[in-house]
């Protein structure tokens, strides 16, 4: 009787594992298929960056090389150029939206301060909407004053955009400090700006920092904007990819594509440990 | 006290002045020269984009449905499988792949399918070479179904990324109590999981639907030929003809196409709090 039910259970057991053995194999195949979809495109996008010559009907280039890359890195040809006009725009709106969002982190980061939650939302607006016709209007309001086609005019329609990404990590940021150092400082006799560059500044750096990286590659990879401000005066990459597609260009359109990647991925890498989901949820509460 | 509050706001100013200045002027201005012309309400400049571009309105509408229904079917099974697989290889496998996309520009991905879904794309070549199609047989996927599959394989990353951050969240004891009880893990996911999700996964859709709107590389780039997206359509207008009016009554479609989505998941889950109080 025993011995009856102990080789029942082993072969309860054993029935019980056999869908989960296929589940296992159909999981497998899951990830199979949405892998080979997500790499298919950027496989695509590497080859093309070594094609020289690849026609209908051939599977793959008839003939590979790296003649584009010796053309996309002479120093005269327009992808050096526009990388560093990229470069400049990106680096000039860190800057922009430095200068604006670490006040504004900081009053916001209080919460005495009157009509906290309508500041928060007013900075979440240029997200919350579809901003091309926004950039449109910009476009005209901008050649009014002369500032279409400018460095300015660019580097202005960039920080607005991520101004939303700045101003709210640094009120993270500024959240996370501790009040009674600042208070113990104002206590000894400092003044409200030393206490502020010598004791809460050094404590909110690394939010503050994460956010000029968010704004430096929203900035790198903006497209809409500069689209309608800067062409055709200002080629950022974007820019310069869109143009080089469109003329059936591919290879140079794929190497300033992968360019651009690298700064996307070299992020990824250094955030991959800090972007928990888990994290995310308590975002904004 | 006082005049530190008004301090603060000082503080302030230049942000908001930034945002009211080049965002929120230009987005009034964009509806009020939708709606006037010189100074005088009218109705032409809608009328016209109507008559013009009815037809691309009702396209852009079924693609940001499309991919709206493929982009929460696609996240919740792959945070599902994240949050409820017994296997740990799965979950780690997953939870790095579906990421991979978050930081790629949407100008970098169209480029990407502009060459993957031609004609002799890697993926046609890549079915020739199996031997399921011949040459011949091969159709490029550019236009609306490559919008479709590019947004998607895009805001996959961003829409699973808050859908399995919600998972993470739950009580992990409901959970466990349900499979002690002998509920299955479709069951689990059905009756515990998605109910309590289901706020993020409007967040998530209802953002994931203004990016779309918002992106003119992507319709630009894959879309060739008509129909196109009403985005295409306001750079055309206003590139070709200098013609503002048409492309902010188009934009005000836009905006309209937004809220509705907004509107719909706004009242449901306000439904859903009424039914639970």
């Amino acid at each position: 009787m025993v011995a009856q039910s102990v080789s029942n259970n082993i072969v309860l057991k054993r029935l019980k594992r056999l869908p989960f053995a296929s589940s296992f194999w159909l999981q497998m195949l899951f990830i199979l298929i949405f892998s080979l979809l997500l790499f298919g495109p950027i496989i695509n996008l590497l080859i093309w960056t070594v094609t020289e010559v690849w026609y209908f009907p051939h599977a793959l280039p008839t003939q590979w090389g790296l003649k584009y890359w010796h053309q996309v890195f002479n120093p005269y040809s327009d992808v050096s150029g526009s990388l560093l006009t990229s470069l400049l725009i990106a680096v000039l709106t860190v800057g922009v939206c430095l200068l604006v969002s670490v006040p504004a982190g900081y009053a916001l980061s209080k919460r005495s301060m009157p009509l906290r939650v309508f500041w928060m939302l007013l900075f979440l607006i240029p997200q919350a909407f579809p901003n091309l016709t926004v950039y449109m209007n910009i476009a005209r309001l901008f050649y009014g004053f002369g500032l279409n086609g400018t460095l300015l005019g660019v580097v202005l329609v960039h920080s607005v955009h991520g101004l939303m990404f700045s101003v709210w990590i640094s009120v993270a940021a500024f959240s996370a400090t501790d009040p009674l150092l600042e208070r113990a400082s104002r206590n000894l006799g400092a003044g409200s700006f030393y206490t502020f560059f010598h004791i809460v500044l050094p404590q909110a750096a690394p939010g503050i920092m994460a956010s000029c990286i968010f704004v430096f590659l929203e900035s790198l990879d903006e497209f809409t904007g500069t689209f309608f401000v800067g062409a055709p005066d200002i080629t950022t990459l974007p820019l310069l990819l869109y143009s080089a597609s469109m003329e059936g260009n591919y290879q140079i359109a794929s190497i300033t594509a992968l360019i651009l990647l690298v700064p996307s991925i070299l992020f990824m890498v250094v955030i991959h440990k800090f972007m928990k989901p888990e994290m995310l949820a308590k975002l904004g509460k | 006290m006082q005049q530190k509050e008004a301090q603060k706001l000082w503080l302030i100013a230049p942000a908001a002045l930034m945002v009211s200045l080049f965002f929120l002027y230009p987005l009034c201005f964009s509806l009020y020269s939708a709606v006037t012309l010189d100074g005088a309400l009218t109705l032409s400049h809608l009328d016209k984009a109507f008559e013009l571009y009815s037809k691309d309105m009702l396209f852009t509408v079924i693609i940001v449905l499309v991919s709206v229904m493929l982009l929460a079917i696609l996240s919740i099974s792959i945070a599902a499988l994240i949050t409820l697989s017994p296997f740990r290889s799965v979950v780690g496998i997953l939870g790095f792949l579906y990421r991979l996309p978050l930081f790629i520009p949407f100008i970098v991905a169209a480029q990407m399918m502009r060459t993957f879904l031609a004609k002799n794309g890697l993926m046609n070549n890549a079915f020739v070479a199996s031997g399921l199609m011949t040459p011949m047989d091969t159709i490029s996927f550019l236009g609306w179904s490559g919008i479709i599959i590019t947004f998607v394989w895009k805001q996959l990353a961003f829409s699973t990324l808050l859908i399995s951050g919600a998972m993470a969240a739950l009580d992990d004891a409901q959970i466990r109590a349900a499979r002690n009880l002998g509920a299955s893990r479709l069951r689990i996911l059905f009756g515990i999981i998605l109910p309590q999700i289901a706020p993020s996964l409007g967040v998530a859709l209802v953002l994931s639907t203004v990016t779309m709107m918002s992106v003119l590389s992507v319709p630009m780039m894959i879309g060739t030929g008509t129909p196109t997206m009403i985005s295409a359509d306001m750079a055309f207008r206003v590139d070709s003809y200098g013609d503002y009016h048409v492309a902010n009554a188009l934009g005000l479609v836009s905006y309209l196409i937004c809220a509705g989505l907004a509107w719909f998941y706004l009242r449901q889950s306000l439904k859903d709090k009424g039914a639970a109080a």
